[in-house]
């Protein structure tokens, strides 16, 4: 046990390459893992549970494989935080709800199966903004996440939790789910790796719906090539998930680390107005950077991106709407009992759920009134359209484009969460991205002059994770030289 | 909590007003025209629910054929079953439908404890199938129903207020039937009084269970059906304000239902009121319809696409497997015996009420080669000895090939139609061929013309007065001889042989 590295120095390669020459076992990192992480976690409250027992059997069953001289997973002996919108079978499952708060799942999330049967070790379920709802993991209903880069600082949402136990170093890897930047964001605040891969590439069977059109599962790493290991081993179709892709996954690995030669990447001119000067000038040298490695970086339009929050907080908040509507205190969840049906509903969800997923649900309910309809819903969906065909456009003469993932690093906890639309104009430059279903992420590409992490976004065309991994590769190992 | 709807608020009020319904004058009823369209909903005959694996079975343990998917667990999506879009399309066809080659699932939302997901998954903007139509014939008369839409939907689990210990303070909701798949079909407002009602949906559930769609047995909740009832001046063109009429869980009861409603709305007008729009529900005791929601009150069900769903695409390919794979319908079926065994209207419409009498009686006329014979065989004899004997077609003692023996052997002058009666409850007594009984216990058509003849000197001898009658010219007593021979012979005779030999005897 002593051989494990520092738990947070830990990689996917140098565990695997650990277990090779039995340096340490998979029970040995599980446990280093476990240990540091219950330690640290008060710090940043990120987990809301630890699965020791779980991860315990899981590490047992990677050390038996290596005894017998098995085949290894991809993951074997990986320590994989959950977000907890992705059930897991017999450990509990919240949402970052109190609807849910003693809800425990009788299944597993395809991602988390496949993860699991690669030999990931699920060290626990991380905390998140209730139902992913969200841009400053303030609205969860067991307490905020605190930025480990500055710990009076929002990791970001609503995947904080995700973000924030990898930059940590509490897990190795993570899971998060991303509807209008949950991933980005939070990777962005908290300087790590986070992918929301192509709509449709990862099975959303065991994501609780927030907005199912929209939804994504993704993962975080520390860095570039650990995101693309995750998502190449839970990616593909899934028969138990109608709207997942048939595409064939490539093997990220050797194609990323082809060079970007000659790569044509687009600069969306939208994306740098209402830009903080710092964030500015970072986002400016890391393009100057890809320019140096051979890209040829022009700038493009997307010209619909104004309307793309009015856009993103209708579609959004009218699924939420009808997806929330299960949790009814009829069955899993809270009830709060009373005489009749109605005060029974009323009061139930009433106290269940927080402020912010009361006003999405409110929202929702309006936009698909009789009546409202076609002005908002129906024109919301138009607007989509032409928001995916900007981004189709573009991709007629660009490979990939980057732009800032925010509009301005980490704020302080508190400092927005009373003026909700300050924070729905903060995802302005994630949700085009969820909009068209195009693969997006940030990659670290520096700090801000308080040392506040800060993320470049790159985007590539639908099914071209490869192509984004490339560049957010190269781009990485530029940085570290 | 209890959750069950309230019971009616004014009893007496409801009398009242439905005895004073019952004092419309028929004249005054005639002056007005219903328009009646009918929202027929029936279970499709799967293994599985629509969305899941979960196996669709009637009378299990409470929530035991229940998953994820229909339990509305956070997480769980829906995936479409393949066999219940090709039943829904075969009943699509079936009513002669267009079936749409791209159609899409929305949510229906509204709250209720028995749905889990909080929306039932429908179809709604884009149905699977529209513009079709159903024959059916009221007095005689054939007359075409439009059918507006077929679309496929998923069933709610079930609500059980009562028959637990603490039934006054709570409901119980069982969740078997929730993901059962649906098809919602829609007629036109094309039924003009209950009687046409009555005869749609009975031709209805007679296709559905015709080509295999369905069960459609009404006591398990396999075909529902709501109302739409209005009236309007005879003359008019304009329709009413209708009325909604659920809960009519019998077609007696749909025709109660919409004779009541139709006064109700007449009685109401002449006595200077208006028609609401609204839901009612029918009282199977009181034989009254009762408002349960007005127009105001009517959900807002917040319809939009279905996301976790793709767009149901039917190929051409796709659509023509399922047709060919289809029987020949029951009124084409109908068609066909009339124009090729010349079967009367009404023989041909009995052959034609469920598939197995249809294939019974084909299978019978393979081996008779007499189309119009069997048919009286089938729908006389035969039908009243399985009537008596409580069994269905499917299970007659006489086979199909035995019965058009039968046929056969009359036809052929082997059996006299008495001898054939006769033998026809001893062959549904014991299974046995025609043959085997009549050898068996020595019936046998006598054709012999030696046998004939000793047996009609016998009969001559014993009868010297008609003999005598006949001889003088009143030749009509040869009947009567015919009979004696017959009766000697013990109807084994063949009475043209008979015949023949004694007028030549008589000369």
């Amino acid at each position: 046990m002593s051989n494990v590295p520092p738990v947070p120095t830990l990689t996917i390669g140098r565990i695997r390459e650990g277990l090779r020459r039995k340096e340490f076992s998979a029970v040995d990192v599980a446990t280093a893992t476990l240990e540091f992480a219950e330690r640290e976690n008060p710090k940043t409250n990120a987990y809301l549970t630890f699965s020791s027992e779980r991860a315990l059997e899981a590490a047992n069953r990677v050390d038996d494989q290596i005894a017998n001289g098995e085949h290894l997973g991809e993951l074997a002996g990986v320590p994989l935080g959950v977000k907890d919108v992705i059930v897991t079978k017999g450990l509990r499952t919240t949402c970052g709800s109190h609807i849910l708060e003693h809800y425990i799942p009788p299944y597993d999330a395809t991602a988390v199966i496949r993860l699991e049967e690669e030999g990931a070790i699920v060290i626990g379920k991380l905390n998140c903004d209730e139902f992913a709802m969200g841009s400053s993991n303030e609205n969860s209903a067991f307490g905020p996440v605190r930025n480990p880069a500055a710990l009076d600082r929002v990791p970001g949402g609503s995947s904080g939790g995700s973000a924030a136990a990898v930059a940590q170093g509490t897990c190795v890897v993570s899971l998060g789910s991303d509807t209008g930047g949950s991933i980005r964001q939070p990777a962005s605040f908290c300087g790590v790796v986070g992918v929301t891969p192509t709509y449709g590439r990862v099975s959303r069977y065991g994501l609780a719906a927030f907005a199912s059109s929209l939804d994504h599962i993704g993962p975080f790493g520390r860095n570039v090539e650990d995101a693309a290991t995750v998502l190449k081993v839970m990616a593909g179709r899934d028969e138990l998930d109608s709207t997942s892709a048939f595409a064939t996954v490539d093997d990220y690995g050797p194609l990323m680390k082809q060079d970007i030669k000659g790569l044509k990447v687009g600069l969306p001119k939208e994306y740098f107005a209402g830009l903080s000067a710092d964030t500015d000038a970072i986002i400016r040298a890391a393009t100057k950077k890809l320019e140096d490695l051979g890209c040829q970086v022009n700038e493009i339009s997307l010209p619909h991106t104004k309307y793309a929050v009015a856009c993103y907080y209708i579609i959004c908040t009218a699924e939420a709407s009808s997806n929330l509507a299960r949790y009814d205190g009829v069955r899993y969840t809270l009830r709060s009992d009373s005489d009749t049906l109605s005060e029974m509903y009323r009061n139930t969800r009433g106290a269940g759920f927080g402020a912010e997923v009361k006003r999405r649900i409110m929202l929702g309910t309006y936009v698909l009134s009789a009546g409202y309809y076609d002005a908002y819903y129906l024109k919301a969906q138009k607007v989509r359209s032409l928001i995916a065909q900007d981004f189709a456009n573009a991709f007629e003469r660009v490979d990939a484009i980057v732009a800032p993932v925010s509009p301005f690093p980490a704020f302080k906890i508190g400092e927005k969460i009373e003026d909700p639309m300050s924070m729905y104009l903060s995802d302005i430059y994630t949700i085009t991205g969820d909009l068209s279903g195009v693969p997006c992420m940030s990659v670290p590409c520096g700090q801000s002059p308080d040392g506040l992490p800060v993320g470049l976004q790159v985007f590539a065309r639908h099914f071209d994770e490869s192509t984004m991994f490339r560049l957010a590769w190269n781009f990485e190992q530029a940085m570290k030289s | 909590m209890n959750f069950r709807r309230k019971s009616c608020p004014n009893a007496r009020a409801l009398y009242n007003q439905n005895m004073s319904v019952l004092a419309v004058a028929e004249d005054v009823l005639r002056k007005y025209e219903p328009v009646i369209g009918l929202e027929v909903h029936v279970q499709l005959g799967t293994k599985t629910k629509i969305f899941c694996g979960c196996p669709v079975e009637f009378g299990a343990a409470p929530n035991t054929n229940v998953c994820p998917v229909c339990l509305g667990l956070p997480g769980a999506l829906p995936v479409l079953s393949g066999q219940a879009v090709e039943l829904a399309i075969g009943a699509a066809v079936a009513l002669h439908c267009r079936v749409n080659p791209f159609s899409r699932f929305a949510r229906k939302n509204y709250f209720y404890p028995d749905l889990p997901k909080g929306y039932q998954i429908s179809q709604y903007d884009q149905p699977l199938a529209e513009h079709g139509y159903l024959a059916i014939f009221v007095d005689g008369a054939k007359k075409r129903i439009g059918v507006t839409r077929v679309h496929m939907e998923d069933d709610a689990g079930k609500s059980i207020h009562d028959g637990f210990k603490d039934s006054d303070r709570y409901s119980y909701v069982d969740l078997n039937r929730s993901g059962t798949p649906l098809i919602e079909i829609v007629s036109e407002p094309d039924m003009r009084n209950s009687d046409d009602a009555y005869a749609y949906a009975t031709a209805m559930k007679q296709v559905m269970q015709y080509i295999g769609v369905s069960e459609c047995d009404m006591e398990k909740g396999q075909l529902r059906c709501d109302a739409n009832v209005s009236v309007r001046p005879r003359g008019t063109e304009k329709f009413g304000t209708k009325a909604e009429i659920k809960n009519l869980n019998s077609f007696r009861f749909l025709k109660m239902a919409v004779d009541y409603e139709i006064r109700r709305q007449v009685e109401l007008i002449e006595s200077g009121g208006r028609v609401e729009q609204e839901t009612r529900l029918y009282n199977v005791e009181t034989g009254q319809t009762v408002g349960m929601r007005s127009k105001e009150h009517a959900h807002d069900y917040r319809y939009f696409p279905e996301p976790d769903l793709v767009p149901l695409q039917v190929s051409e390919h796709w659509l023509h497997q399922v047709k060919s794979a289809l029987p020949e319908l029951p009124q084409d079926r109908r068609d066909r015996f009339v124009n090729e065994f010349g079967l009367r209207d009404y023989d041909a419409e009995v052959l034609t009420l469920t598939r197995a009498v249809g294939d019974y009686f084909e299978e019978a006329v393979k081996a008779s080669g007499d189309g119009r014979a069997t048919a009286n065989w089938v729908v006389g004899d035969l039908m009243g000895l399985l009537k008596a004997a409580g069994k269905d077609i499917a299970d007659s003692p006489v086979s199909a090939a035995n019965l058009g023996e039968l046929v056969a052997l009359i036809n052929k002058n082997e059996l006299t139609g008495k001898l054939a009666k006769e033998i026809l409850p001893k062959m549904f007594e014991t299974g046995d061929s025609p043959r085997a009984i009549m050898e068996r216990e020595g019936l046998k058509q006598i054709s012999d013309t030696g046998a004939l003849e000793a047996i009609i000197e016998s009969v001559l001898a014993a009868n010297p007065k008609q003999v005598e009658q006949y001889k003088s010219g009143k030749t009509a007593v040869l009947g009567f001889l015919v009979g004696q021979v017959m009766k000697a012979s013990r109807g084994q005779a063949n009475p043209g042989a008979v015949n023949e030999l004694l007028r030549k005897r008589l000369g």
